[in-house]
């Protein structure tokens, strides 16, 4: 069934103005979730809380679409030490701009929705990671968090519940890696931003070696729609297996691009013809990057139909990512394209995995070869099978996220990088 | 050799503040180089030395720290760095033209630096303002979105006469009345 969008009312990021100031928000049923949460102990406690948030379905909206109520639930059984909740919004994967917009227009929404998490999974600290070149955005949320102090909403005894929690905001300094959970982990406890290898997960050992979860802003911001209004309620919003709002973040050869907020499972040709204004100049669509940079670009002629949720654009061969969408039109070269991905992820790979470490290297100089016409028909082998070596062979996703572009480019857009290569001359043929 | 950079007592106090937000010293060391940048304008040598005394950390990890994200400068910059974002959206909405525009507009190549030490270029990776391409940044500061020569043009006036941007709030078309749906 299609979506009725153009009925739909946003629910992270509705349109009232000044909501980002506290009184504002509360005047919009603003921490209504967590006084319920806090104050209404026949309905809820932290078991409950989980429980309602895991039936909810909200996936992940960091990338990976993981049950955020599931994750909660392998955080151990609390022993009076300390336990943590890191909130990822390092929003560095390219074609992602989606977070800064809570911070900047609805920011308590997301406090909330943390505060809700601290106390389901008993954490007395939370931890907000956001990027650096976001300070702009650091001293909005920074405010934000002043203000909810001031009114109760954290620090100690909140609400008269004797739950205590802290927020603090910590800030990177430009490292793409530092969203990976691990490394975020790394850089809050002030090194470079190795990640680490797992097991042991996060929930075991995280923050200081202590229990720790790892939540996207966007994925922690659905949390007090699902505990004002419900599951059954989230659930009917976007599809059976993807529920709920998502921020979509649609750049390039459009229109209109911009932040967009609309159900999961959207019409891919409708978010770029009607909602965001159809292709620019009047030209034809020639690829889609769906969810940022990692996730394989999708031909123009398979989108006819096609929806986005997770489901969908697996089956498509791609991935839901961030929902950060790149529109591409027919001028696009997709060799001088994908050769600036594999920049990207040849700069940002930490070193420590020699497949990643190499690997992102050679990508980049053998792109590098074909873009300026000096490749040859055999190059092409050579970047698959730099990407076979690099998939699944490294302590975290980056290597994974660096060879996709280039295998289903290679795969999708062969003519196009044909075109560019010389043909193999064999010595002795 | 004497050193050149030193905190006050009010630099101090500002430390103790933010290394009270973690449960151990060592988590503060990204916000204290920020702080120390945002004092001296980069995280050179001798500040990293600065650094590491004040947190009783070896001046090692500070060094390993600094060089490993981009946002700290190794060196002093120009007084302004304009950080032209190149990566994937801004590629393909004409970045790299900018950039090109930029290098020749102030006679210098990316990772240079004016003569009179007024602007430094650099070519830097998505910062998370795709749907506003192309785009720079100043300086880890503010966001300067949709460029054009035009508006290139005016912001190198706008910072030679100490005109810095303002922030500029993006709203969501979709919140602007359905007028522009
Ligand atoms: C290389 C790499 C970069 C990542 N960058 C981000 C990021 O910028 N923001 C984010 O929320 N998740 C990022 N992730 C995913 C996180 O590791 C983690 O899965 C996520 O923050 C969990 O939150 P969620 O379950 O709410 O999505 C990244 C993962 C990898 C492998
Ligand atoms: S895969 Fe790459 S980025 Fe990830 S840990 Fe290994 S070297 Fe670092
Ligand atoms: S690609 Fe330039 S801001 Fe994202």
């Amino acid at each position: 069934m299609a979506i009725d969008w153009k009925s739909y009312t946003p629910l992270l990021i509705p349109a009232i103005n000044n909501l980002h100031e506290i009184s504002v928000y509360e005047k919009h049923n603003g921490y209504k979730a967590l006084t319920s949460v806090l104050q209404d102990t026949r309905k809820w406690n932290p078991k409950s809380v989980i429980q309602e948030v895991k039936e909810a379905n909200i996936r992940g909206r960091g990338g990976a679409g993981f049950n955020a109520g599931l994750k909660w639930s392998f955080m151990p059984e609390p022993d009076g030490k300390p336990r943590y909740l890191a909130c990822n919004g390092d929003e560095s994967e390219p074609g992602t701009f989606k977070d800064r917009n809570i911070f900047e227009f609805n920011p308590h929404l997301f406090i909330e929705g943390a505060i809700i998490a601290g106390y389901a999974m008993q954490v007395n600290s939370i931890y907000v990671y956001i990027r650096g070149e976001y300070r702009s955005w650091v001293y909005m949320l920074q405010k934000a968090i002043d203000d909810a102090y001031v009114k109760g909403y954290l620090g100690k005894n909140i609400l008269g519940s004797g739950f205590d929690v802290e927020m603090y905001v910590h800030m990177g300094a430009g490292a793409y890696i530092c969203g990976e959970e691990s490394s975020l982990m790394e850089s809050l406890e002030g090194k470079r931003g190795y990640p680490r290898v797992k097991p042991p997960f996060p929930a075991q050992r995280g923050l200081w070696g202590r229990p720790t979860t790892i939540n996207n802003i966007e994925t922690l911001s659905n949390v007090p729609l699902v505990i004002n209004n419900g599951s059954m309620w989230y659930k009917q919003i976007g599809t059976e297996t993807h529920p709920g709002p998502v921020l979509y973040g649609i750049s390039g050869h459009v229109n209109k691009p911009g932040v967009y907020e609309y159900p999961a499972g959207m019409d891919i040709m409708t978010l770029i013809n009607d909602v965001a204004g159809g292709v620019r100049g009047g030209k034809k669509l020639k690829a889609l990057i769906p969810g940022g940079s990692s996730t394989p670009p999708l031909r123009g002629e398979v989108l006819e139909g096609l929806t986005m949720d997770a489901d969908a654009l697996r089956e498509a061969g791609s991935m839901m990512g961030t929902a950060g969408m790149v529109i591409l039109d027919e001028d696009t070269d997709m060799v001088d394209l994908i050769w600036r991905i594999s920049v990207f992820y040849h700069h940002e790979s930490c070193g420590q995995c020699t497949p990643c470490r190499e690997g992102t290297g050679w990508l980049e100089k053998t792109l590098y070869k074909i873009k300026s016409g000096n490749g040859e028909m055999r190059d092409l082998d050579l970047l698959l099978s730099i990407c076979n070596r690099m998939e699944g062979r490294t302590i975290c996703a980056l290597a994974d996220a660096a060879a996709w572009p280039v295998r289903y480019s290679i795969n999708r857009f062969r003519d196009e990088f044909e075109k560019k290569c010389k043909k193999t001359v064999y010595a002795l043929a | 050799m004497t050193d050149i950079y030193t905190f006050d007592s009010h630099d101090l106090q500002k430390i103790d503040k933010l290394i009270a937000k973690y449960p151990e010293k060592q988590a503060a060391v990204l916000p204290v180089l920020w702080y120390a940048q945002d004092k001296f304008g980069h995280t050179d040598a001798s500040v990293q030395k600065l650094v590491a005394k004040t947190l009783d950390i070896p001046e090692a990890h500070i060094h390993g720290v600094v060089t490993f994200y981009t946002q700290f400068y190794e060196k002093p910059m120009g007084k302004h760095v304009l950080d032209v974002c190149t990566c994937l959206t801004c590629q393909v909405s004409g970045g790299f033209d900018i950039l090109e525009y930029l290098e020749d507009k102030l006679g210098i190549k990316t990772g240079e630096t004016t003569p009179d030490g007024m602007f430094s270029i650099q070519s830097v990776e998505c910062l998370g303002a795709c749907g506003y391409a192309p785009m720079l940044q100043i300086t880890n500061d503010k966001y300067v979105n949709y460029l054009t020569r035009e508006k290139i043009d005016k912001l190198i006036e706008d910072l030679k006469s100490g005109d810095e941007p303002d922030f500029e709030s993006i709203k969501m078309r979709q919140h602007l009345n359905g007028s522009d749906q």
